[in-house]
């Protein structure tokens, strides 16, 4: 990992529990949490080993939010929309929820711009990552990143 | 009880990109939550939207648990002929909830 030079809080800790309750605490120590690996092989998946080119692709999102539980996202790729040239799926990927993906959508010349938006859940601060599929097999990304003060996804429920 | 909240302006001109907005009321439970006594609390999402106009599919979008609960799209399609937009939720435990709005194009 490349976070390995600076030890967090939560590394320690979890360092820490390992250490003083020996291997069973192991199973405990890997949070459920997909990383930015998982979000590279969730993205291969879609992409099938075709190239991503960053551009084309607008990802607006606020820069800090204080409620994981609902952020505003909206994505907008270039497109003229054409029969002959158009957007065929976004997707839309995270690092540091639980998993890794937000949500596929489905487009077609007919959708006339290609133009989503929805409210999404943010379990930690991290970097989002949208990417378009275009009619002729080429796919464009971008990516966002968003400080979330308050997480989702992984809270006790009361 | 599942309701839908559908925004479709009711007329349009042959031609206008339209924007349409839906919402759909569920909990959208993550299945990565646990109890204050330390059970899982299990999945329960939608899987799968999709808005047909006039029959043809339209958008279609695969969702995960990192929706919002009452979860919030919104899209564009061109205004081709007057009609009926039928969306169609579908999600765990057999969740199926349908919704419709009319449209009116000049």
């Amino acid at each position: 990992m490349a976070e390995s030079d600076r030890t967090t809080r939560r590394q320690f800790l979890a360092t820490a529990g390992g250490a003083a309750l020996g291997a069973v605490s192991l199973v405990h120590v890997g949070p459920v949490h997909a990383t930015p690996d998982t979000m590279k092989a969730a993205i291969r998946d879609i992409v099938n080993g075709a190239a991503v080119r960053p551009g084309k692709v607008k990802l607006d999102v606020p820069p800090l939010v204080e409620n994981g539980n609902t952020v505003p996202l909206t994505v907008t790729v270039t497109s003229p929309m054409s029969d002959a040239d158009h957007v065929v799926s976004i997707h839309i990927f995270n690092e540091k929820n639980p998993q890794p993906n937000v949500g596929n959508f489905y487009i077609s010349p007919r959708a006339g711009r290609a133009q989503i938006a929805m409210r999404i859940r943010l379990a930690d601060t991290q970097t989002l990552t949208a990417i378009a599929k275009l009619s002729d097999g080429s796919f464009w990304s971008a990516t966002a990143d968003v400080v979330v003060t308050l997480a989702a996804c992984t809270e006790e429920a009361t | 009880m599942a309701s839908a909240l559908i925004n479709v302006p009711a007329t349009a001109r042959r031609g206008d990109i339209i924007e349409i907005k839906t919402l759909m009321s569920h909990i959208m439970e993550t299945g990565f939550r646990h109890t204050v006594t330390g059970e899982a609390i299990p999945r329960n999402i939608i899987t799968n939207f999709t808005c047909r106009y006039n029959g043809d599919e339209v958008f279609r979008a695969d969702l995960f648990p990192a929706f919002s609960a009452n979860p919030f799209i919104s899209f564009f399609t061109v205004a081709t002929e007057s009609g009926k937009f039928e969306f169609q939720w579908i999600g765990d435990n057999g969740f199926q909830e349908t919704a419709s709005a009319s449209i009116t194009v000049t």
